[in-house]
């Protein structure tokens, strides 16, 4: 079976919101930007101190549904008009019913979009190969700094000091 | 009883111990019940394979009522669906924090009443073997669907509504099946690894899921008011007496939320208690639930009277006999079911003594769901057996061909359902955890 190749670097675990934030804040302060922090529920504090940007995902979400409008727009006229069919005189091609149809596509193609969004965007911090402990999605917080084993001794002791209940090496 | 606490008090361990611990070995009451629902689903699918083999004349169609008790099952179906988007995606919208705790178990309930309900359309179309002709791409002559019919619309409005609850439902899944990969072993962790995708709460993970939480809440929620609305037209497009209201959009958006909530009422309240979640669903959720059946009882209780009030006042001759013949006509039982089952019952939630009784919470619920379900079958079968000329007038009386397929959706429904709160996380363990402040080493925050 494959198996990552694992990256080296030191994970901490935290059992404190407030030490978990001043961990992040002392390793982005010497340098360690990459960091990894896992935890059981998204927390406005953690990502404050890794001063996220916001997602694009919201850019995949407009387009997908601008596309559906489009969509939807373009095959009921385009088919209206393919076979032209008078039915009981109303117009052959004409915006107000079709409005259901592009509203529909709109829905569709946003939420599919933003889902798809979510799986590329992922893809492009992946997790495999990092260290991970299961606690994480149960009542700790974990970080993962990578580094070189020279530099582990350090990122050690600054976990331990921000009150870390648990370090460990993954080489 | 629990108390009416607002937020959880449980630490975040305990939620994820006493959440998976509804995943644990199945009691004798669970196979009664996945039991139970299975032989209904039978009845369906014996009544099923008559009417492919020999024809709708099983069922109780009589000219010139056409849609009669499947296409009735169909509209109350999609209106059950409605609570759990609602809950889900626009109390979110709200930041309204009590229905964290009810919202995957109403949400699940959302999927499976429309996947019941999609079954509708194909059961009474009569050649169900040609069902795909519904999908919008051109026939031998090359001639597309008439996309300005109403049942157009209804095709994409719920396929739509499929899709999108399905999603939202998978999505907001992920985590919660993360959760339990972490504490199970085995065979089941690889089940649940797999379902899992990969995800492990990391904060790039969060960044990006809880965006698109919140987008994909936000196209579900004008998505929940169209599809309903969707439906209404399959109705009010038409030209039926009884049918042809400009109030049916918001009319059946607000019957689908109310009989929507009634079933959750009436899912939740048992399955509460056989789950031991007594502590997590408690009776604040179910107060804030009798809350919003009382307020979409009182806009049905307003649309009935101005159903008959615009009849009487259009002086239209055929609207007021329909209207006439709808609470003093041969289906006067029918008509009078509706009326006191939804209009009147919803008003004993009125007092808050009556949301917090469980009991009298699922009673009223009862009620509710055999309510909504006459309220469809009046609106349909009582206003095409009124039509325009008296000579034409005629009535149907369901046969068990329609009776059992009415059961089998029961059983489909309850056997997607029943495996589901087994195999699944019934609360959103994350969503809850997002409610509990983590501890502080230093203190309060």
């Amino acid at each position: 079976m494959f198996k990552a190749k694992s990256v080296p670097g030191v994970l901490g675990s935290f059992a404190h919101i407030d030490s978990a934030v001043d961990a992040i804040k002392g390793l982005r302060a010497r340098g360690h930007t990459d960091l990894t922090v896992y935890s059981a529920a998204p927390n406005h504090e953690l990502e404050e101190a890794l001063e996220h940007k916001i997602s694009a995902v919201r850019l995949f979400t407009l387009v997908g549904g601008l596309t559906g409008v489009s969509a939807g727009l373009a095959m009921t006229y385009w088919t209206s008009l393919d076979w032209p069919l008078l039915v009981g005189g109303k117009p052959i091609a004409t915006v107000p019913p079709y409005v259901v149809i592009m509203f529909e596509l709109m829905v569709l193609f946003g939420a599919l979009s933003t889902v798809t969004a979510v799986a590329l965007l992922s893809l492009r911090k992946p997790t495999t190969g990092l260290a991970y402990d299961p606690r994480y999605t149960d009542d700790l917080v974990g970080i993962f700094v990578p580094c070189a084993p020279d530099r582990a001794g350090d990122v050690e002791s600054l976990l331990k000091q921000a009150g870390s209940v648990e370090v460990r090496r993954a080489a | 009883m629990a108390s009416a606490t607002q937020h959880p008090t449980q630490t975040h361990a305990e939620v994820t111990r006493d959440v998976l611990a509804t995943l644990g070995t199945p009691t004798r009451g669970y196979y009664i019940l996945l039991g139970s629902v299975a032989a209904a689903l039978a009845v369906g699918l014996v009544t099923f394979f008559f009417l492919v083999k020999d024809g709708l004349g099983h069922a109780g169609y009589t000219p010139p009522v056409m849609w009669s008790v499947y296409i009735t099952t169909f509209v109350f179906w999609v209106g059950i669906g409605h609570a759990g988007t609602l809950i889900s995606a626009i109390l979110y919208l709200f930041r309204s924090p009590w229905r964290t705790a009810v919202y995957r178990a109403t949400e699940a309930m959302t999927v499976f009443a429309v996947m019941t309900a999609a079954l509708f359309p194909i059961v009474h179309i009569g050649r169900q073997w040609i069902f795909y002709w519904l999908i919008p791409y051109p026939n031998a002559r090359f001639l597309w669907p008439n996309f300005k019919s109403p049942l157009v619309w209804d095709v994409f409005a719920i396929t739509t509504y499929f899709t999108v609850s399905t999603t939202f439902l998978i999505f907001g899944l992920i985590p919660d099946v993360a959760a339990v990969r972490d504490k199970v072993s085995g065979w089941r962790q690889k089940v649940y690894g797999m379902l899992a995708l990969g995800w492990k709460g990391t904060d790039e993970q969060w960044r990006h899921y809880s965006r698109a939480y919140l987008y994909l809440a936000a196209l579900a929620t004008p998505l929940v008011l169209s599809v309903h609305s969707v439906v209404s037209w399959d109705f009010a497009m038409g030209i039926i007496p009884g049918w042809h209201g400009t109030i049916f959009a918001p009319y059946f958006v607000a019957g689908a939320i109310y009989s929507g909530v009634g079933m959750v009422f009436t899912l939740l309240i048992p399955l509460r208690k056989a789950l031991k979640l007594e502590h997590m669903i408690t009776t604040y959720h179910f107060d804030n639930l009798g809350k919003l059946t009382l307020l979409t009882g009182c806009i049905l209780f307003y649309a009935y009277g101005m159903e008959y009030f615009v009849a009487w006042y259009s002086g239209n001759m055929f609207e007021q006999t329909t209207f006439w013949r709808r609470a003093f006509g041969p289906m006067w039982w029918a008509g009078w079911a509706m009326i006191i089952c939804n209009a009147f019952v919803a008003q004993l939630l009125w007092f808050r003594k009556v949301r917090e009784n469980l009991t009298a919470l699922f009673v009223i619920s009862i009620f509710i769901n055999i309510g909504m379900w006459f309220e469809r079958y009046v609106i349909i079968v009582s206003s095409l057996g009124n039509d325009f000329d008296p000579w034409a007038w005629g009535l149907m009386n369901p046969t068990w061909a329609d009776w059992g397929i009415l059961l089998g959706s029961f059983g489909w429904f309850g056997l997607w359902f029943t495996l589901f709160f087994k195999h699944f996380p019934i609360v959103a363990i994350q969503e809850i955890k997002e409610m509990i402040p983590m501890p502080r080493r230093k203190g309060a925050h």
